[in-house]
C-alpha cells in the first residue's frame, strides 16, 4: 500500500492503457506451457480449500447423533435443518439486520464523501489540496487499529456508546483513504477532453462531478463499494469495543457469543457459520466479477 | 483541529488560484472526507500518544501518569514477547504465503476453462469473516470429530491450541488460508499485465519456460510484490480478530501479538495507559514498515506503478 504513498495528484498515468491491451493477447501462448508445476499445485490448494468447506456444510446439516456417530467427512445420514432452526431462534436475524444497518451506513457516506474529495483533488490546484492528499496518502500507513482506545474513549464522551453509529462512525473514517486513492486513480483515468467540452458548455465543477465523473467512475465506485462492504460486514474490533448489549450485536460478533454459548453443538455452531457467510455467498455467485475486483480494489486494476 | 485546516483552505486558494477561478471551489468538496478522517483517525493517533502518559482504567477520571507506563511497559518481558511474536508471524506468514500466492496467481491467469473454474472456488475463504474462520477451524480441529478422524490422518489429531508451537503454526496456516486467495488475485492481475512481447522475444532467444518464469515474470512483477508484500506485513499487525478468537492469545501468552496485548491490557486489565504504550508502539512499526517497503520500490516509477495495480 505505502508504494501507493509517493503518487502524485497531478501527473496522469502513462503507459497502463496500452499494457492492459498488449496483456490480453499475451496469455493464451504462454500460460499453456507452465501446465504440470502449475496444475499440480493448483489442484492440492483446491484441496486445502474445499475440504475444510464441505466440512463446515456437511457438519452444519448433522444431527447431533449423526455428528457423534458418522464418520466426519460423510455426507449427513439425515440431513436436517433444525441447527439452521436453532441459529435462527438466536437472535439472527436482529444480528443480520444491524450488520445490514452499520454496512450501509458506512459504506455509502464513505463513498460519497471520498468521491467528492477525489474529484476535487484531481481536478484542482493549490497547496491546500497537495496537503490534504497527503494526509489520506499518510493514513494508509497506518494501522488505524491502534487507534481504538481514544476512540472509544471519545464514543463515550459524545454518548454513543452501545449504538450502531459507534461503529458507523470509525468505520467510515478509516475507510476514507484508500477509497479516495482509488477513485482518484480512475477520475484521472477520464480524459480531460470530455471536463474541457463540459466547461465550454457551462457547467460547474459541481455539475460536471455529478453528470460526467460520476457515470464515468461507476464501475470504480461500485468496486470500491464492495471491498469496504466487506470490511465492514466482517470487521470484529470495532463492535467488540464499542457495543455491549446483545440487540446491537452485528453478525461476527453473534457468531462468537453463540459460539461461546453452544460450544457443545459443532453443528449449530457451524450452520451460524454458513448462515453468516450465506449473504456475501449470494452476492459472489451473483456477481462474482464485480465482487473479486471489489476485493483487490485496485490494487490489480 | 480540522476547523482550522478547513478556514485557512480558501484564503490560501485565492493566492494560488487567482487565474483559474472556479479551481478554488473545490477545496471545499474535501471538507466532509478530512472532517471524518480528522476527527476519527487523525485524533485519536494524537490522542493515543496523549494517554500513553495517562492513568485511566477505561471507566473513571483520566489522570497524569507521567513516565510510569513507559517505563513499566519497556521494562515487561510481556512486550518483547508480543513483539518477537508479531514479527515472527510477519515474517514467516509472508514467506510461506508470497510463493504460492504467486505460483497461483500465475497459474490462474491462464486462459484455460478449468483454470477459471479452479478460480472461482479459490476465493471462497475470502468470504469468510475472520471470527467465522477462526471458529471453523476450532471445530475442524477436533480430534475425534473433525478432520483427522474424517481423513484418517492420525497426525492431524494434535492439541493443536494446547501446545504453544502447535497453536502458532496453525495461526499461520490459517492466516495462509484465508488470505492466499487474496494475493493470488493481486498476482493474477500483475502476470495479466505484462506484455506478450517479452515471452515472444524470448522464446525466439531459445528460453524455456522455466527461465522465462524466472528472467520474464518474476522480473515484471516486481512492483506487484512490493505492493503484496506491503499489504501482507502492515496487514500482519492487525491479524487481531482471527487470533483472539481462534486462541486468545494462548496458551499462555505463546499466541499473544502485540495488538492483541493492546486489547487485553486495555480492555481486560483496564489499563488503558500501557495499553497506550503498545498501541504508539504499533503506529510507529506500521509507519516504519511502509517507509522501508516503499524504499524497496525505488523513487523514480512511483506514478505509473501505481496505475500499474
Amino acid at each position: 500500500m505505502s508504494t501507493l504513498l509517493k503518487s502524485d495528484p497531478v501527473t496522469g498515468s502513462p503507459g497502463s492503457p496500452t499494457s492492459s491491451v498488449k496483456a490480453k493477447q499475451s496469455l493464451r501462448t504462454r500460460m499453456k506451457r507452465l501446465n504440470i508445476p502449475g496444475g499440480l499445485g493448483g489442484w492440492i490448494w483446491l484441496a486445502i480449500i474445499i475440504i475444510p468447506i464441505y466440512y463446515i456444510v456437511i457438519t452444519s446439516l448433522k444431527t447431533s447423533e449423526g455428528y457423534f456417530g458418522q464418520n466426519p467427512m460423510a455426507l449427513p445420514a439425515s440431513p436436517t435443518l433444525e441447527n439452521y432452526q436453532l441459529v435462527l431462534e438466536a437472535n439472527f436475524s436482529t444480528y443480520f439486520m444491524n450488520s445490514v444497518m452499520v454496512t450501509l451506513g458506512s459504506v455509502i457516506p464513505t463513498v460519497l464523501i471520498s468521491f467528492m474529495a477525489a474529484f476535487a483533488i484531481v481536478r484542482g490546484r493549490g497547496r491546500y489540496l497537495k496537503f490534504v492528499n497527503g494526509v489520506f496518502l499518510m493514513g494508509l500507513a497506518i494501522p488505524l487499529q491502534a487507534t481504538i482506545i481514544p476512540i472509544y474513549l471519545m464514543i463515550i464522551r459524545l454518548n454513543l456508546y452501545d449504538s450502531l453509529l459507534a461503529i458507523m462512525l470509525p468505520s467510515i473514517a478509516f475507510a476514507i483513504p484508500l477509497t479516495v486513492l482509488i477513485l482518484s486513480n480512475f477520475i484521472r483515468d477520464v480524459p480531460n477532453e470530455l471536463f474541457e467540452s463540459m466547461r465550454l458548455d457551462g457547467c460547474s465543477d459541481w455539475q460536471t462531478m455529478w453528470r460526467l465523473a460520476l457515470p464515468l467512475t461507476r464501475p470504480a465506485i461500485v468496486t470500491v463499494a464492495i471491498y469496504n462492504g466487506l470490511h465492514v460486514w466482517n470487521g470484529f474490533l470495532l463492535p467488540l469495543v464499542l457495543t455491549q448489549s446483545p440487540e446491537l450485536r452485528v453478525l461476527p460478533l453473534g457468531l462468537w457469543t453463540f459460539q461461546g454459548e453452544f460450544s457443545v453443538n459443532i453443528p449449530a455452531v457451524l450452520a451460524s457459520v454458513v448462515l453468516s457467510t450465506l449473504p456475501i455467498l449470494v452476492i459472489y455467485v451473483l456477481g462474482r466479477r464485480q465482487l473479486v475486483s471489489g476485493l483487490t480494489a485496485g490494487f490489480s486494476k | 483541529m480540522s476547523a482550522a485546516t478547513t478556514h485557512r483552505a480558501p484564503s490560501e486558494l485565492s493566492k494560488n488560484e487567482l487565474t483559474s477561478q472556479p479551481k478554488s471551489a473545490l477545496a471545499w468538496l474535501t471538507v466532509p472526507a478530512l472532517f471524518f478522517f480528522v476527527v476519527f483517525a487523525v485524533i485519536p493517533l494524537i490522542g493515543v500518544l496523549i494517554l500513553s502518559f495517562a492513568r485511566w482504567d477505561g471507566i473513571g477520571a483520566i489522570g497524569a501518569a507521567g513516565m510510569e507506563n513507559w517505563t513499566s511497559v519497556l521494562a515487561d518481558p510481556d512486550l518483547y514477547n508480543s513483539l518477537g511474536l508479531t514479527f515472527l508471524i510477519m515474517i514467516v506468514s509472508w514467506l510461506v504465503q508470497t510463493p504460492i500466492s504467486l505460483l497461483l496467481g500465475v497459474f490462474t491467469a491462464g486462459t484455460q476453462r478449468y483454470r477459471a473454474a479452479l478460480a472461482v472456488l479459490y476465493f471462497l475463504p475470502l468470504l469468510l469473516s475472520s471470527a467465522a474462520v477462526a471458529i471453523a477451524y476450532k471445530a475442524l480441529l477436533d480430534p475425534n470429530f473433525g478432520l483427522a478422524m474424517g481423513l484418517g490422518l492420525p497426525f492431524l489429531a494434535q492439541d493443536w491450541l494446547g501446545v504453544p508451537q502447535l497453536a502458532l503454526g496453525l495461526i499461520i496456516f490459517v492466516i495462509a488460508w484465508q488470505f492466499v486467495p487474496f494475493h493470488t488475485l493481486i498476482y493474477q492481475g500483475g502476470v495479466r499485465q505484462i506484455p506478450k512481447s517479452l515471452y515472444e522475444a524470448a522464446q525466439i532467444d531459445g528460453a524455456g519456460t522455466i527461465k522465462q518464469f524466472f528472467h520474464i515474470t518474476l522480473p515484471q512483477l516486481k512492483y506487484t510484490i512490493i505492493t503484496s508484500s506491503t499489504l501482507m506485513v502492515v496487514g500482519s499487525l492487525t491479524y487481531f480478530d482471527l487470533i483472539f478468537v481462534l486462541t486468545g492469545g494462548g496458551p499462555g501468552n505463546s499466541t499473544r501479538i502485540l495488538a492483541l496485548d493492546m486489547y487485553l491490557r486495555g480492555f481486560r486489565a483496564n489499563l488503558m495507559g500501557p495499553a497506550s504504550v503498545i498501541a504508539v508502539v504499533l503506529v510507529v512499526i506500521g509507519l516504519a514498515l511502509a517507509l522501508f517497503l516503499q524504499r524497496l520500490g525505488g523513487k523514480d516509477k512511483q506514478g505509473s506503478q501505481l496505475e500499474g495495480m
